[in-house]
């Protein structure tokens, strides 16, 4: 433990007590996180490279691969991007380093962010902190299995359909995905341009909600971009006195969601009511029985569009041809991965002549439906509550053969990307010794209401989130 | 949905994939089982209902019309693998 600090239970709120304190300097809190990272990442794979020296006089961040990072390579866990050094920080890297957060390293991730598991990383899957065997969740699996594992104590993440709230919720962690507009992308690996939001993960509410108030509001580099209505506040209130929760019934009543997860969102709810919440059911019909349908149409379709700039032209490695087009096609057969391809191939065929109208624009206006249909909810509930994943972390090589399975491990975050809200996964408990997650959405721009049930919850609740096996 | 072997082959020209011949095969049978799934979406009669492409109700978002320093060609070259005086090199284009 360098300079007395247990990185597994510190959160970042009291990291940046000690530093401003001067009981501990930033490289000495540097050190110690990278000192955890020397003794258990060999085991996690969490992060796919570290920064030594630290710059800045804060303390540190991991972020995850797709991210860029001027001078740090970004490769997105693809190797069509190996060897690609950013020479520019995107917009949340700049406002980090802006707030002296030292850059600790970049974290695992699905290639492209493309999956539930991170075993679609090029460079090889991270584990869960909980249980090695298991997966920690996608796509930013490497981020929450960094936070859980006590390697960082927070990190920022991408979430498309739910690459933050699912392995924050498998790995014990706090994860929001913000709504969108709030977090600028400039900087950050496209995948599918009209759902991907940056987002924090961290072992509290509150450090949630320190970090989105770095990152958040308008930068004109990212013209889809707005200015927070709100200042963020972070939480203090212990009760839910009046809160509205609408539970969908649609969503609970998926046979996918495991019994001991159902158990400790049912224990939630209770809670939540007797800290004064009001929790009803509400109707969410074809939200949830059409989002994931409508998810896997426009985001390979966006993707096709935003992967078409890889062609060893720019950057990353090319494959040898006799002509242009011969290199283009062979460098990216040879550098995209498998789950890339399916995706490629499903949106290039989805937005192809004759099919458009039947897939890409039927799923549009689907995402009109969605949007509705959360819109009316709204008009009788402040947030909405479901579990954040049907399952608790899984074995590494139970889905990945099998697409359309790993696709439906989305299946209750889905929706409300679409709708562009924002979410955020608390921890509610355990089930079989693995952490299960509650997903609270809200309203556009309602992440103050998320924070303040989010941590009202997370103080009744009490658990204790070192990985079992790690407590000492 | 059956997707056949060919429309596989057409997509990939179009994709920029030299995909093998065990990828297309594979992905012969992984995209008809998924667009089989996604055709879901089609049950739904919309004719009056509008797309979404974006979720959020903003419309135009200017920037002033100030110069400002791009950055320096050795950094827009520096990651490419091969480029001569100040462009990307690429194999002939015919």
């Amino acid at each position: 433990m360098t300079a007395g600090v247990d990185t597994l239970r510190l959160t970042a709120e009291d990291a940046l007590g000690l530093v401003e304190r001067g009981e501990v300097s930033a490289e000495e809190l540097h050190g110690a996180y990278l000192d955890a990272i020397g003794e258990r990442d060999p085991e996690l794979h969490a992060f796919l490279r570290t920064v030594d020296e630290p710059e800045g006089s804060s303390i540190p961040i991991a972020l995850k691969d797709v991210i860029s990072t001027r001078g740090v390579e970004t490769t997105a866990g693809s190797k069509i991007l190996s060897g690609y050094v950013p020479v520019f920080d995107a917009t949340v890297a700049a406002r980090c380093k802006a707030a002296g957060l030292t850059l600790l390293g970049k974290t695992n991730t699905d290639e492209f962010a493309m999956g539930s598991s991170t075993e679609n990383s090029a460079f090889g899957p991270s584990r869960n902190p909980w249980d090695p065997s298991r997966v920690p969740g996608g796509s930013g699996g490497g981020t929450a299995a960094a936070v859980s594992g006590g390697l960082a104590p927070w990190g920022l993440g991408s979430d498309t359909g739910g690459s933050i709230k699912q392995p924050s919720a498998l790995c014990g962690n706090v994860g929001l995905r913000p709504t969108y507009g709030t977090v600028s992308r400039y900087g950050v690996v496209a995948f599918a341009s009209s759902l991907d939001q940056i987002g924090p993960v961290a072992k509290t509410v509150r450090d949630v909600a320190l970090l989105y108030r770095i990152v958040s509001g308008r930068d004109p580099c990212d013209s889809t971009t707005v200015e927070l209505p709100a200042p963020v506040e972070l939480p203090t209130a212990e009760r839910l006195d009046g809160l509205r929760i609408g539970v969908p019934r649609q969503a609970v009543a998926l046979e996918a969601i495991e019994p001991g997860v159902r158990s400790a969102f049912e224990a939630v709810l209770a809670l939540a009511e007797e800290l004064g919440a009001h929790v009803d059911e509400c109707d969410l019909p074809l939200s949830f029985e059409y989002g994931l349908p409508c998810y896997y149409l426009i985001a390979p379709a966006e993707a096709s569009s935003n992967l078409a700039r890889y062609d060893g032209v720019r950057y990353g490695p090319r494959s040898e041809g006799e002509t242009y087009r011969d290199a283009v096609e062979r460098t990216r057969d040879d550098g995209f991965g498998a789950e890339p391809k399916r995706r490629i191939m499903l949106g290039t065929y989805a937005l192809s002549a004759g099919y458009y109208d039947a897939y890409y624009g039927q799923a549009q206006k689907v995402r009109t439906l969605i949007v509705r249909e959360h819109a009316t909810a709204f008009e009788s509930f402040d947030v909405l509550a479901t579990p954040t994943s049907p399952t608790v972390a899984f074995p590494i090589g139970d889905k990945a053969a099998d697409p359309l399975a790993m696709y439906a491990c989305d299946l209750l975050t889905i929706p409300s990307c679409l709708a562009g809200l924002p979410g955020l996964s608390v921890p509610c408990g355990l089930s079989g010794g693995l952490p299960v997650g509650l997903q609270l959405v809200g309203p556009q721009f309602a992440e103050n209401a998320l924070f303040r049930a989010g941590h009202a919850l997370e103080r009744a609740l009490g658990l204790d989130l070192v990985p079992e096996r790690l407590r000492t | 949905m059956a997707i056949t072997r060919d429309q596989v082959l057409h997509v990939a020209r179009l994709a920029r994939l030299d995909l093998s011949e065990a990828e297309v095969e594979q992905l012969t049978g992984e995209l008809g089982a998924i667009l089989d799934a996604v055709s879901k979406v089609s049950e739904l009669d919309l004719a009056d209902v509008p797309p979404t492409s974006h979720p959020l109700d903003l419309v135009n978002s200017w920037a002033e019309d100030e110069p400002h320093d791009s950055l320096p060609l050795e950094d827009v070259l520096r990651n490419a693998p091969a480029s001569e005086r100040d462009m990307f090199r690429v194999p002939p284009t015919a």
